[in-house]
């Protein structure tokens, strides 16, 4: 820990209803080991209090604060000020793409949501029986457990951040796709378990719309990875075709 | 008949809940909160649904409710929730002077306890300090903060309460006689400024109950008190764990994905727009939550963020102040009929909170409906978004 001081350049999109776009400089004293949003929070604080952006958690649990620093996609509750300027540098921060913009930097997510409520997304996991490292991989861990306790459960790695459909070519240009965190809630699962989701993700809009660049995970802040539970759906959908056409089902 | 209106300012935990409660009671609703859901307190809470052992020995009326309505908010929203226990650990001799306390304080409030030996304990939980030296297992839990809000809000919703998020109040609007009608609002997110009119304005803001009854020239008794939270990037344990002694800094650790978040400190302060995070309370984190998990030394900070509470009081310092709360109705308090102000309370007690404020109100109007949040599951978080 340190006192050290830098001093940082903020340019903050802004957007008011049928406004046209402009950006706004703010400079800052900051310690460099703050967080972006604690940044953009002291912004609405002291500087301007027509700033709007969502938050909540402040710790990366909650999902809500999701913008773009520096043209890349981040949760700005656990992006370290330090991992993105210098001394004397700037930050630009806008909001996530691929969502319609509320203001400024809050979007309206509802794209997000309907797609994870369209593949019944779980909130929350038992730990042993719901394979959170995808069907087949056991936890990273057992953990022990007594009887009388019943069972472990845990919430969902996907926060419902956004940060992926923001990232996603795809969902730039299709805006029915189901998207990366929706297909990853219905890779974990299974299709074997759940074939009601098969008809949800084996269409044009779904699993195979896919461009596979990976965006998704290259953003994650949370240890989804869709990119790769994309394809494992993809493996999952196959294996269910095959097994109806040897008459299986 | 129409429905009466009442603007609830404020969509953090309490104000969430009060609109859920009051859609369900046969009011017309509107939420005015200028950021979004729960961005102020609520959202930074550290996310343990309290057991009410924390208390049983000092505060035992919050020790009750917590107990009570811990185990309502298991059944009512069980997709924020992460219902894996809790432990009580005694690290050092001095610990081991609350345990007779404690065992007594929690049969008190009808906390169901067991006492484990260090190996049971350091089985169920082996990232536990190895040198422990009793253990207490209690019916703690996690939650999501966001989509614990969220789900009263969703609900609330259904029941027709209109949101008007990132939107300011700037100005409490006053009748002939000086009392509350209505709100004068700024919504941030268009730069509109209108005018809401309403029966009852119910002031749900927390740590900033005093910025809108001064509005109406009213003091109220609270003390803005916050502490820091820090999370770490490893989940190290299942379950809630917390420090067998009188409630002090850095004495929870909690569990949330692949975290542990350990919390907290205690202050207090004049204005909770903006509280910076100060080093040392973080560095004092780690020293206090590596007493109980020394693993946590092998862990990378993840986040770091302070959270205001509510707390009711003003003359006794931060840790003494009971954690129940307050409804007041400000025409029998100061003789401005129009406005309830609801503050103190903590997370766990939210749906209590509004139950208790939901309950004045209906006598304000003559109304006599019962309140049934206790016995009905929320709606999805999800839904408040379709």
């Amino acid at each position: 820990m340190s006192d050290e001081k830098w001093t940082v350049t903020f340019i903050v999109f802004r957007k008011k209803d049928e406004q046209p776009v402009r950006y706004d400089t703010f400079t800052l004293e900051v310690s460099p080991n703050e967080y972006v949003l604690d940044a953009v929070e002291r912004i609405w604080a002291f500087h301007d209090r027509s700033l709007v952006f969502a938050h909540a958690c402040h710790h990366s649990t909650c999902g809500a604060c999701g913008m773009r620093v520096n043209g890349v996609e981040r949760l700005t509750c656990i992006t370290p000020i330090r991992e993105v300027t210098r001394n004397g540098g700037t930050v630009r921060v806008e909001p996530l793409r691929n969502f319609p913009v509320v203001s400024d930097l809050a979007v309206d997510m509802s794209r997000l949501y309907q797609a994870m409520d369209v593949v019944h997304a779980q909130a929350v996991h038992p730990l042993d029986a719901a394979p959170l490292e995808g069907d087949g991989i056991r936890p990273p861990r057992q953990v022990p457990q007594p009887e009388e306790e019943g069972e472990f459960l845990r919430l969902a790695d996907c926060i419902e951040c956004g940060l992926c459909v923001s990232a996603c070519p795809v969902a730039g240009t299709d805006p029915a796709y189901l998207g990366p965190a929706a297909l990853a809630g219905a890779q974990l699962q299974s299709i074997a378990r759940n074939p009601d989701l098969l008809s949800v993700v084996d269409c044009a809009e779904g699993v195979w719309r896919c461009h596979s660049a990976y965006e998704c995970t290259a953003v994650c802040p949370s240890n989804v990875q869709p990119g790769w539970r994309i394809m494992d759906l993809r493996r999952q959908v196959v294996a269910q075709r095959i097994k109806a056409l040897l008459g299986q089902r | 008949m129409t429905k009466p209106h009442a603007i609830v300012i404020g969509a953090g935990f309490t104000g969430v809940a009060i609109a859920y409660d009051l859609a369900q009671r046969g009011f017309r609703v509107s939420v005015v909160e200028r950021g979004p859901i729960a961005n102020g307190t609520s959202g930074r809470t550290h996310g343990l649904l309290h057991s009410g052992a924390r208390y049983a020995v000092n505060d035992q009326e919050s020790a009750i409710e917590c107990i009570q309505e811990n185990i309502i908010l298991r059944r009512i929203v069980p997709d924020a929730i992460e219902p894996n226990g809790g432990l009580f650990v005694a690290v050092q001799e001095e610990d081991l002077a609350y345990r007779d306390k404690f065992i007594e304080g929690c049969a008190a409030c009808g906390i169901p306890i067991r006492e484990l030996t260090p190996q049971e304990a350091l089985r169920l939980e082996p990232n536990l300090n190895p040198r422990l030296l009793t253990a207490f297992t209690v019916p703690d839990a996690t939650f999501d903060p966001l989509r614990l809000a969220l789900a009263f809000a969703a609900s609330a919703k259904a029941g027709g309460a209109q949101f008007y998020l990132y939107t300011d109040v700037v100005d409490l609007l006053r009748d002939g006689r000086g009392n509350v009608c209505g709100v004068k609002a700024w919504n941030r997110a268009a730069d509109r400024r209108f005018d809401l009119l309403a029966e009852v304005v119910v002031n749900a803001t927390g740590a900033w109950v005093g910025q809108i009854t001064a509005m109406a020239g009213i003091q109220v008794p609270i003390a803005p008190t916050p502490g820091v939270m820090v999370a770490y990037d490893r989940r190290l344990t299942q379950r809630a764990i917390n420090l067998l002694n009188e409630p002090g800094d850095g004495d929870i650790v909690l569990p949330q994905r692949r975290m542990m978040v350990v919390g907290t400190t205690s202050f207090t302060i004049e204005d909770p727009d903006y509280v910076p995070v100060y080093e040392d309370h973080v560095a004092l984190m780690m020293e206090r939550g590596s007493a109980l998990i020394p693993a946590l030394r092998q862990t990378r900070e993840r986040g770091a963020y302070m959270a205001t509470r509510p707390l009711i009081g003003g003359t006794a310092p931060g840790r003494s102040i009971s954690r129940t709360f307050k409804a007041y109705d400000h025409a029998e308090t100061d003789g401005i009929d129009g406005l309830v102000t609801i503050t103190g309370g903590k997370a766990t007690t939210l749906r209590l909170m509004a139950e208790k404020t939901v309950d004045v109100i209906c006598r304000k109007f003559g109304m006599d409906v019962p309140c049934r949040t206790a016995e009905t599951p929320l709606l999805s978080y999800r839904k408040f978004y379709l």
